[in-house]
């Protein structure tokens, strides 16, 4: 499989067939999806059923960590309408899953190991008959003593909750001199509190048993159909072809969907009642029933010279990663090695642990291990500024990473990047012209708003700042790979691939990119689902590179076929055409056939899989290539703060964010918009609470997510270097806005009141007290 | 648990009421009455559109008008909504011929995922049947209560904005 190298050919000139193609890549065409989803018509996973479907339900655990003892489903199968009732005895396959370590059982049978693990499901013929079959179920408990902390897992003081162990993966980071020292030494411990990705469309799924039982259909809300059928397919015991998934509506997903969760429950059920299932997660359920962020605790030390240059880093991390593996492993290898942030460094020692507990397991979030990583680095960057009497922007210009760097795992950083211009455009952006509380003196612009009773004169003012490195696509030796199967037919361009549309709006750039590769106008998207290969994951800010480049290559081969059919047809060399606008155009000669014309009654199709470049493992000392590729990104942020209600007001975010070319434009700027927004809610609200291993907040009411009113004005600036090594010159764009946003806010509050915060989310009992 | 053998309660066999949902009588029947409007208009009556994503009133995906009145559908008990106009998203356009509410969203880039969509333009509606020139401070307030996690919200009070604009004769 070749890499794609160039990006497709674009013209401005005139085409001879009519207006020019619009919606190509560098536009902003609408979403395909669009009207519908304004129109309440787009089906989400949510809104499938099937004639004669039954509901399922799922019982949890409530606690943290317990023996069963025994349990009796004899109260539910007694309650009309209740169809089927399933536990880990009826589990025809393997027992467990997981996307890395398949560690994590489809319903607990010796152990449970959280709040809210699975231990039975049931199909009836209402959500209300299945609440009260749940109800009806006797499970008697073993209540064991839990791990709570996770220093206690790292340094193996409390014995093994799980037969493989309480620690998910150690790693090390040794580079250079590691007795170096500097003249500034600066120190401190941070803390990043468990998040929830909470996007609004809940887990739901409709599981189609083929007849006899021989297989099964799910239309499911995931990031991932082929990892998903493999699960399943294996703890179902059937052939993974007996499993067919289609991409159901997805209502947001921020990496929580790329663990499985409901899947294997829905198919297990339709299997068992021979009947369609629909399982549809509450939101108190989602809480429980998917990963999240992982909790942190850091503690860092930089060396420096005088003058601010980084001389050597020291880190410990140690996340917890509650009580299932999920990727915890492939998290805490993004945090260790972006512990240097997107600065120059030498010389480091870094100590990384991604440990089990009996809290809620956790895996990817957006920003998937280097949001935790930021947060600390950047807050040494501000304390190394103090030390050396600079200002942020000036220690972060002094280190900012450059294109040939090497990292601290020896990796030597061959991406365009812009992290001076990144910092420099930041800083070029306008602060807010509003005075504290607003122009017009309205009470709502006030920290907490009009309902509360902060006086104007004491709030206080602040600026911070944040700049990230992030990583793109798979790392440590992963085959990652897209498929695309392009179909050119009389001047219309269908598309196949299984890549999970989200929300990101990879549907529209895949228009985009076959309109500019073949001259099309029309383009029709087929279904998503497993009938073509795997795509990967939307995760890791990928698709655009890795789905983008597949279907480029596709609609490349096809080209390649036209070209040949129109050379043969007109006796010219196929290497001397191209597409200019609609029309397939000799370059040397006069030759111009409108693609519609060339291809009547023609059809003309191809696949084509893009791979990144191979990456490989970490060494024992945290050395090797191990990631792709990476982006860079600087937030600054300005916040009102109410000293004595600890209330925090975000007044705007700026970034200039390194985005490789801007392919569809408003997309990017959503997915600028959307980030920000939830580095802001880590920042000052967002964080699931547990106390002795129960969720205390699991639900919209005590979990706050920011509103309209909590999201600050943005204003971004597009840093656009088409980087060679992407097949469209493009970066991935989703993670970067989410990472280094909360420690710019973080920063702000501390500008405001002087207070040496070193935990996030910032509470009000934090800056009060 | 007293009842656990019994099946779903019904309003018993020969009970129903009705519903008025966009501009149509709906006889709902053998129902039990703990649902909510969310609930039966999504699963009794098909209509889809609009969506549950915290059945607690903090989200506002559910938004539907109930005699014009703004109202979360999942805090209201469907059988309690009897002879009250009830206007859902599918209610605001038909098929095809979007609001210019509904375009100006897709125009603006205000949707990504969607969830929050339909909620979003029952609100924007009615804060624009109030407020036909809103200030973009008006417009966080009056449509804070609909969440959504993916925007950050700045191209949905842009669509807002070209909205109010384009009524008032302005160009979008
Ligand atoms: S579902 Fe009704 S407000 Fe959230
Ligand atoms: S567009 Fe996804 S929640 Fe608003």
């Amino acid at each position: 499989m070749s890499a794609t190298t160039a990006t497709t050919t674009t013209t401005t000139t005139t085409t001879t067939t009519g207006a020019p193609v619009t919606g190509r890549l560098g536009d902003s065409p609408v979403r395909p999806d669009g009207i519908a989803k304004v129109q309440g018509s787009f089906a989400f996973s949510g809104d499938l059923s099937a004639d004669g479907s039954l509901w399922g339900a799922t019982l949890r655990s409530p606690h943290p960590y317990a023996r069963i003892v025994s349990i009796d489903l004899s109260g539910a199968w007694a309650i009309n309408g209740v169809e089927a009732v399933v536990t880990a005895e009826d589990v025809p396959g393997k027992p467990t899953y997981g996307l890395i370590d398949q560690d994590q059982p489809v319903f607990a049978s010796e152990y449970v190991r959280y709040v809210g693990e699975p231990v039975a499901a049931v199909a009836a013929n209402h959500p209300e008959t299945c609440r009260r079959a749940l109800a009806a179920i006797r499970v008697e408990y073993e209540v064991l003593e839990p791990l709570t902390d996770p220093e206690r897992a790292a340094d193996g003081t409390f014995p093994p909750i799980h037969p493989n162990g309480n620690v998910f993966r150690h790693q090390r980071i040794v580079r250079g001199d590691t007795e170096a020292t500097g003249e500034v030494v600066v120190e401190s411990d941070y803390e990043i509190g468990m998040q929830d990705q909470a996007f609004l469309g809940l887990e739901a799924a409709l599981a189609i048993p083929d007849p006899g039982g021989e297989g099964v259909e799910l239309y499911v809300a995931t990031q991932w159909l082929h990892e998903d059928r493999g699960q399943i397919a294996a703890c179902l015991d059937l052939p993974a072809e007996k499993v067919r998934l289609t991409l159901g509506g997805v209502g947001g997903a921020f990496g929580a969907r790329e663990d499985i969760s409901l899947q294997v429950h829905t198919c297990l059920l339709a299997l068992r009642t021979g009947r369609p299932v629909r399982i549809a997660y509450s939101r108190e359920e989602s809480f429980l029933g998917h990963v999240h962020r992982h909790p942190a605790r850091i503690w860092m030390r930089h060396h420096a010279t005088r003058d601010g240059k980084i001389v050597k880093i020291e880190a410990r991390i140690v996340m917890d990663g509650g009580a299932y593996a999920s990727t915890s492993s492939a998290v805490l290898i993004n945090a260790v090695t972006h512990m240097q942030g997107p600065y120059k460094c030498e010389n480091a020692v870094v100590d990384g642990w991604a440990v089990r507990t009996n809290h809620l397991p956790c895996g990817a979030m957006r920003g998937f291990g280097v949001v935790q990583a930021c947060f600390a680095h950047e807050g040494q960057m501000d304390r190394l500024a103090a030390a050396c009497g600079l200002d942020p922007v000036e220690i972060r210009l002094r280190n900012a990473m450059e294109t040939g760097d090497r990292l601290i795992t020896g990796q030597v950083i061959e991406n365009v990047a812009p992290v001076r211009e990144c910092i420099l455009e930041t800083a070029a952006l306008p602060l807010p012209d509003e005075p504290v509380g607003g122009h017009d003196g309205d009470p709502m612009r006030l920290p907490g708003g009009a309902g509360l009773t902060a006086d104007r004169s004491h709030i206080r003012r602040g600026i911070g700042w944040g700049v990230a490195i992030k990583n793109l696509m798979y790392s440590e030796g992963f085959d990652d790979f897209s498929t695309a199967r392009v179909t050119l037919r009389d001047g219309v361009a269908s598309l196949k691939f299984a890549t999970a549309e989200v929300g990101q709006g990879f549907v529209t750039l895949a228009g985009q990119i076959a309109r500019s590769v073949l001259g099309v106008d029309d383009v029709v998207l087929e279904p998503i689902d497993t009938t073509v290969g795997s795509a990967g994951s939307t995760s890791a800010s990928r698709q655009t590179w890795m789905s983008g480049g597949a279907v480029d290559g596709a609609c490349r081969l096809v080209r390649e076929q036209l070209f040949a059919h129109v050379g043969a047809q007109h006796g010219v060399d196929p290497l001397r055409l191209a597409i200019d606008g609609r029309d397939v155009v000799d370059t040397m000669g006069d030759l111009c056939v409108p693609v519609a014309q060339a291809t009547a009654g023609l059809v003309f199709e191809d696949t084509f899989e893009h791979h990144h470049r191979p990456t490989e493992e970490l060494d024992e000392n945290g050395q090797g290539n191990c990631h792709t590729a990476f982006a860079f990104v600087a937030h600054r942020a300005v916040v009102d703060v109410d000293p004595e209600l600890g209330l925090v007001k975000v007044v705007q975010i700026a970034t200039a964010q390194d985005v490789g070319r801007a392919l569809n434009p408003l997309s990017v700027i959503g997915q600028i918009e959307g980030g920000i927004a939830q580095g802001v809610g880590l920042a000052v609200m967002e964080e699931i609470v547990q106390i002795d291993g129960r969720v205390r907040n699991a639900n919209f009411t005590d979990y706050l997510l920011p509103t309209f009113l909590d999201m600050p004005d943005v204003v971004a600036t597009l840093i656009e270097h088409p980087d060679p090594m992407a097949p469209l010159g493009a970066k991935g764009v989703g993670e970067p806005p989410c990472i280094s946003s909360t420690p710019a806010v973080v920063a702000a509050i501390r500008d405001a009141i002087g207070k040496d915060l070193t935990r996030t989310p910032v509470r009000p009992s934090d800056i009060v007290f | 648990m007293s009842d656990t053998t019994a099946a779903v309660p019904t309003t018993g066999s020969n009970q129903m009421y009705v519903l008025h949902v966009n501009g149509v009588d709906h006889e709902i029947r053998d129902a039990w009455l703990g649902e909510s409007l969310l609930y039966v208009l999504r699963e009794r009556l098909g209509l889809m559109g609009s969506k549950g994503a915290c059945e607690q009133g903090e989200c506002g995906s559910c938004s539907v008008l109930v005699d014009d009145e703004l109202v979360c559908g999942c805090l209201v008990l469907a059988a309690s909504a009897t002879g009250q106009r009830i206007v859902t998203i599918e209610g605001v356009a038909p098929v095809g011929a979007p609001s210019d509410v509904q375009q100006a969203f897709v125009d603006a880039g205000a949707v990504q995922c969607g969830f929050c969509t339909p909620g979003l333009i029952m609100a924007t509606h009615a804060l624009l049947d109030r407020s036909p020139e809103p200030t973009e401070y008006e417009i966080r307030e009056e449509l804070s209560g609909n969440v959504c996690r993916c925007t950050g919200y700045g191209r949905i009070i842009e669509a807002v904005q070209r909205v109010a604009v384009a009524r008032r004769g302005g160009a979008a």
